[in-house]
Order: C-alpha cells, then sequence, then structure tokens
C-alpha cells in the first residue's frame, strides 16, 4: 500500500478559518484511493523531517504569527526550502503565505522575517479584504474560495502568481493576481475551506507528493458530485455578491 | 416614592419618534420592528439611552459573552420578574446599539421615564464596549469568548484588547461577574476598578478528553505557554492553569457540580458559594453548554440580591427563546429546533445529539445559510466536530444557500454518502423534503443558522405550527 505523509506546519496555531478541512480534503482524497495518509503536525521547536510529501501551512492571528516567523528562521526555513527544490508539494494560506515570502511587513511594529520561498513581500494595507473569491488560473481551471485579509502581497519578478483574480481582490486589490506558485509549491489567500471544493487541487497535490515519494503518480477517478456542488454553488454566490 | 422628574423635551420627541416608528413597521408587517426604532431615537437624541437607563431605580445589566447571550439573558429577565421587579429587556435579541435604544425606548412613557426598575441588556460583541459607555451598566456578565464569524468581528484578540480597555474605564459600582473557566475572561478582568464576581465548573463527570478543533490555542498571558487544565468542558473552558505555574483559574466564588442532562429535554445543576450549602437547579433547557448559562444567570441573580428560592421556582419554569432550543409538532412529526451559528456551539449540539446512542439516530436537516447576520464566510464549519455524525443511521439532509456546502463537509467528516440528502437551496422546499424523510409519528432534528431559523421558524409559523416570536 503506498503512503503519503502530511506535515502541517503549527496546526494548532495557525488554522484560523477552517484550514482543518484542508488538512482532511488531503487525508481522505488519498484513503479512498487505498493511499494510506499520515498526517504530522509540525508545531514550534519541531524539526522537519526529510520525507514530507505534502506541506500544509494555514493563517493565524497576529500573536501567534510573531512565534512562528521567529521559529523558521534558520534551520527549519531551510529544511522546508530544501523539501520544495526537492518536490515536496505545499498548500499556504494567508499567514502561512505571507511567512514563505521575504517578510511581512505590520503597521505599527517591526517587520516579521519570512523564509523566502516565495518572491513576494507582504503589507499591511489600510483596508480588509473580506469576500467571496474566483479565480482562473491555467493549471486548475476555476478555483473558488473566501478571503478575509488586510495584508497586501507583491509579487516579485520570480514568482508566478496562482491565477488571475474573477471575483474579489487577490494578492492586493491592484494587479488582478492571486496567490503565487515556486515549483510544486502554493500560496494564497483563498479559504472556505479551498480543498474540499477544489477537488482538482486538491488532486494536484496529491499527485505531485505521490510523485516526489514514488516518482509517478496516478490517480484512480473519485466522483466528485458533492465536491461539484458546493462548488458550483459557491461560485455562483461569488458572482452574485461581488 | 418616585422623585418627581422635569420634563426634557429632546428626551420625550425620541421616544415618542421611536415608539411611532416601531408601530408604523409592526403595521407595514415588516417583522418585529426591532432596529429601525431606535435609528429614528438615536438621531433625535443621542444620549437618550443614557438618560432613560439613568432613570432605572436597580440600574443596568449588560450580558455579553459568544454563546448564550439570549438564552442568560432571558433567564436573568425570568428571575428579577418573578422577584417582583419590572424589567425592561431587549427580548427578541436585538444586541446592537440601536435594538438597544428600540427595547429601551418602547419601554418608556412619552415623557421618558422607564416603565422599569431594572434593564437586562444582551450586548453584541462589537457594540459591547458603545452599550457599556451608554448605560454605565451596575452589572455585567461576562459568559465566554469563542471564535465566531470572523469577517464580521475580526480576531479573538482583537475583541479580547477592545473589552480590556472598556473594563479599565469602570470602577467599583460595576461588579464583573465572570466565568473563570475562560482564560481570556479571567485574564482581561484582573487587575482592574470594578469588583468581580467570579464562577465555573467543579463538576467530576462530562468531561473532554482533549480541546475540540475549534478551540482557539488557550496560551498564558504572562509567558506564552499552552494552557493546560485539570478539567476541560466546554472548548476551551475549564480549571486550567500555566504549566509553567504563572497563571491559573482564579477561585471560584460560585461553583456548579452534580450536573445531570437529560437528553434534549432538561438538565440539573448544584451551585455552590463558598461556605454555604448547594443550591440545587432544574431547567427546561439541555446540554452543558446551557448549564454554564444557568449558572451564570444564578450567579447574577445572586450578585443582586434575589433569594434562591425565587431563581429556583423561576428556572423551572423557564422556557428557551425562540429557535435557541424548541419543539414543534408539525404534520404529525415532533422536530426540534437548535440554533447553530458557529463552531463551539455547534460541537455542544452535535454532543447533546449524539450523547446518548454514540451517534446520529434521528433523521436530521442542516440548513446553513451566509448571510450578513450568519457570517458570509462559511469555512468555519470546517471546525465542528461532524465526525460525531459518521456513526449510527440517521438520514442527513442539508439545505440553505449554502447547504451543499454542508453536504460535501459532511461527506469528508466520513458520513456515508447513502445518508446524505443534499436538498434544495431554498428553504421551503427543503424543509419539505425533509419532512418526508422523517417518518409519521417520527421526531427529527432542524438545525439552522440564524437567518436560516428565522425563515424556517417563519414557514413554520404561517402553517400554523409555532407563533412568531415578537409576539412573546
Amino acid at each position: 500500500m503506498q503512503t503519503l505523509k502530511i506535515g502541517w506546519l503549527y496546526g494548532t496555531k495557525m488554522n484560523i478559518y477552517g484550514d482543518r478541512g484542508n488538512v482532511l480534503a488531503l487525508a481522505q482524497r488519498a484513503q479512498w484511493r487505498g493511499i494510506m495518509p499520515e498526517v504530522v503536525e509540525l508545531g514550534l521547536g519541531a524539526p522537519i523531517p526529510d520525507d514530507i510529501d505534502i506541506f500544509f501551512f494555514g493563517g493565524g492571528q497576529d500573536q501567534e504569527q510573531v512565534a512562528v516567523s521567529k521559529d523558521l528562521q534558520g534551520a527549519k526555513g531551510e529544511a522546508i526550502r530544501e523539501a520544495v527544490e526537492h518536490g515536496a508539494a505545499m498548500l499556504s494560506i494567508c499567514g502561512g503565505y505571507q511567512l514563505l515570502g521575504h517578510e511581512y511587513r505590520p503597521h505599527d511594529a517591526e517587520p516579521l522575517p519570512g523564509i523566502g520561498l516565495f518572491d513576494v513581500v507582504s503589507t499591511a494595507g489600510p483596508e480588509r479584504f473580506i469576500g467571496n473569491v474566483i479565480i482562473g488560473s491555467e493549471e486548475w481551471g476555476s478555483l473558488v474560495g473566501f478571503e478575509n485579509h488586510s495584508g497586501l502581497t507583491y509579487l516579485g519578478n520570480g514568482a508566478t502568481p496562482m491565477g488571475t483574480v474573477e471575483v474579489g481582490h487577490g494578492n492586493n486589490g491592484t494587479d488582478g493576481t492571486e496567490g503565487a506558485r515556486y515549483r510544486n509549491a502554493l500560496g494564497c489567500y483563498m479559504h472556505g475551506a479551498l480543498l474540499p471544493k477544489n477537488p482538482q487541487l486538491t488532486d494536484w497535490l496529491i499527485s505531485a507528493g505521490l510523485t516526489r515519494r514514488y516518482g509517478e503518480a496516478a490517480l484512480a477517478p473519485i466522483d466528485n458530485r458533492l465536491e461539484n456542488l458546493a462548488k458550483e454553488t459557491a461560485i455562483a454566490r461569488a458572482r452574485k455578491t461581488k | 416614592m418616585r422623585a418627581i422628574r422635569q420634563l426634557d423635551p429632546r428626551l420625550a420627541a425620541s421616544v415618542v419618534a421611536a415608539k411611532l416608528t416601531a408601530l408604523g413597521i409592526r403595521r407595514l408587517g415588516r417583522g418585529g420592528g426591532t432596529s429601525a426604532p431606535g435609528l429614528v431615537a438615536e438621531r433625535i437624541d443621542p444620549a437618550m439611552l443614557t438618560k432613560l437607563t439613568a432613570r432605572l431605580r436597580d440600574g443596568v445589566i449588560v450580558v455579553a459573552g459568544t454563546n448564550g447571550k439570549t438564552t442568560t439573558s432571558r433567564m436573568i429577565a425570568d428571575i428579577l420578574d418573578a422577584s417582583g421587579r419590572k424589567v425592561v429587556h431587549n427580548r427578541s435579541g436585538s444586541n446592537l446599539v440601536r435594538g438597544v435604544v428600540s427595547a429601551v425606548a418602547g419601554n418608556a412613557t412619552f415623557t421618558g421615564s422607564p416603565r422599569g426598575d431594572i434593564a437586562v441588556i444582551e450586548a453584541d460583541e462589537a457594540a459591547f464596549p458603545a452599550i457599556v459607555k451608554l448605560t454605565k451598566p451596575r452589572f455585567i456578565l461576562l459568559n465566554n469568548l469563542f471564535r465566531d464569524q470572523l469577517d464580521r468581528y475580526g480576531e479573538l484578540d482583537t475583541i479580547a484588547r477592545t473589552w480590556k480597555a472598556t473594563f479599565q474605564t469602570l470602577d467599583e459600582s460595576t461588579t464583573l461577574i465572570v466565568n473563570a473557566d475562560d482564560p481570556t475572561l479571567s485574564s482581561i478582568t484582573e487587575g482592574i476598578r470594578a469588583k468581580r464576581l467570579t464562577f465555573g465548573l467543579n463538576e467530576a463527570n462530562h468531561r473532554l478528553a482533549a480541546l475540540p478543533h475549534a478551540a482557539d490555542a488557550a496560551v498564558c498571558r504572562v509567558c506564552g505557554a499552552d494552557l493546560k487544565y485539570h478539567a476541560l468542558y466546554v472548548s476551551h473552558l475549564g480549571d486550567w492553569y500555566c504549566p509553567n505555574g504563572d497563571s491559573a483559574r482564579p477561585a471560584l466564588d460560585l461553583a456548579g457540580s452534580d450536573i445531570q442532562l437529560q437528553g434534549v429535554e432538561s438538565l440539573a445543576i448544584t451551585v455552590t458559594s463558598t461556605g454555604q450549602a448547594g443550591v440545587p437547579l432544574e431547567i427546561q433547557v439541555p446540554g452543558l453548554y446551557n448549564a454554564y448559562n444557568t449558572l451564570a444567570a444564578y450567579a447574577v441573580a445572586h450578585a443582586v440580591g434575589v433569594p434562591d428560592v425565587t431563581v429556583q421556582s423561576a428556572m423551572r419554569t423557564f422556557r428557551a427563546a425562540f429557535g435557541r432550543i424548541e419543539r414543534v409538532a408539525y404534520k404529525n412529526r415532533t422536530l426540534t429546533l437548535a440554533l447553530v451559528k458557529n463552531p463551539v456551539g455547534f460541537n455542544e449540539v452535535l454532543r447533546m445529539l449524539t450523547a446518548e446512542t454514540g451517534g446520529l439516530s434521528v433523521p436530521t436537516l442542516i440548513a446553513i445559510n451566509d448571510l450578513d447576520a450568519d457570517g458570509r464566510d462559511v469555512s468555519w464549519l470546517w471546525d465542528v466536530d461532524f465526525e460525531l455524525l459518521a456513526d449510527g443511521d440517521g438520514l442527513l439532509g442539508t439545505t440553505g444557500i449554502r447547504g451543499n456546502d454542508m453536504a460535501n463537509r459532511l461527506k469528508y467528516a466520513g458520513v456515508p454518502e447513502s445518508r446524505l440528502r443534499p436538498l434544495a437551496d431554498e428553504l421551503e422546499a427543503g424543509l419539505d423534503a425533509f419532512i418526508a424523510m422523517v417518518p409519521e409519528g417520527g421526531v427529527g432534528y432542524i438545525l439552522p443558522t440564524y437567518t436560516a431559523m428565522l425563515a424556517l421558524r417563519k414557514i413554520l409559523a404561517d402553517r400554523g405550527a409555532v407563533d412568531a416570536f415578537w409576539d412573546q
């Protein structure tokens, strides 16, 4: 039986917007195909094992983000960058996404250093972007989620966005981009939870994780009736409320 | 004898305007008319709320917290009523500043005298600082602080910070009645000038083995370490302590124990104050979360000085607020409706529904809307432990604007698809399809979010099943 090792970065600290749903989606869709998922929580001070196939890194409250930023500096951040260079998959959202960039600059405090996995910089903005989001992407088609952030993220030359905003604000509300991608690592502002109702993205991450472990991946199809119903409802809702 | 008051023309004008608006709205049949009159009154005399509440003989009680506000403030109002006081209460759950103004103006004479001795004001988390400032309460009940509607309230830390700033403006004329089992509420009410009365549970049973997913990581406010618990009851509420010894649950002035839960029907709890014999309370509301509400209402009554026997008898005849938990007879079926509005509340409802059989055995309809009052962001559904429903053979219907998100959530919780029934988004069609899933003479559970509850209640009322809530 194949296995898939999912590393949940700071699961108890950084799980503010139903992020647990993303980990659940990865684990369940592996299991339904007879692949044994193993979820390990990588909390403050915990070293990064060298056999993680998929990382998940969610959002947190301000106080928690400071501790996490500190914890990521040095060997830990290095180990995560290394894993991504070797093909590990990653989904990061909100605060997690920001801390995987170069830095996050709050309004009234010292900048929080990130690990520079993505060539992006984030800064606290004047307003909060709250609402449904739809983006279009080449790799995954339409993705739908919900954003709630005041941080503005700007892409450097070395970063590729995940997609183009159709409804919502995305990275910064001005350049029409949402998220960032480097190799198999993704960062974005979409929760909702994102993966359960965007099953094609979940399967892409699982494929990348399996490929890292076994050199190839062939995913059996799953009946996505309920996932697609949820996705269609969310898309219709986003278009209506924009 | 009350002192004769000078007529305050602006105040009288606002009261009149608020009353006429309420009448107008009711006549047009637009619903209960719970907040527009307040809007009109505020425009005419912004200080109206302060002036009116200052004229109450026994002052103001403000009830705040994420969960249980409506239920506890109704319990408190019933107890005070039984004690012979005339109570002004924003009873229909309109808990923003405007709703409070409406309720107070609706209970005032045209010349601006309140028709009551004491006010019980339920305050929305975001409106709490403004309501405290405007009403200068003698008592403030703090129930709990949970994660709720991040799109509306922001993060928990933000609320805790603004509340703490509010507490620092109070003096000894205010007593805070605080659920000490909540580490955040304990910490932000320490070292202030206002008096503090603490309550919490010392309960041998009904403990949780671990922090649920919905609990916000509770950390020591002194050293930042993750808190530990001698006993954990609901979400992060319990007998908490810092592993480094930097903080711990304060001593309890009032402790609840010997809790007996009777399914979806009722509960009993004994409250003990230091050096006194325990006071047993029985009440027709179910679930451990309502044991906290009962204890909280007792604590307020105790602080106000209501005799225990009065509290006991008022509790025995208490009926829960509309939709919070109620039973409705409809088409030869018994439907139990329970409001679900955030992860902690939802978890406690699921705990109650599955306690007896260890899974779900009764057909259940979950109705999820994403309007402003529900929270536009449905990601909170992923923090609820629906895994509790995976066992048992009860069918699960879903409806509402985001009913399909709910059905998908249940699939990922491990509920077999053979038990899932994604029904129409429209609540009326969803309800009809669900009724057909409940056998004649049988029982069904309906778990709606706030606006879905209002709509379902209206549908059922129009069909003769229940009365409209504002008639209460």
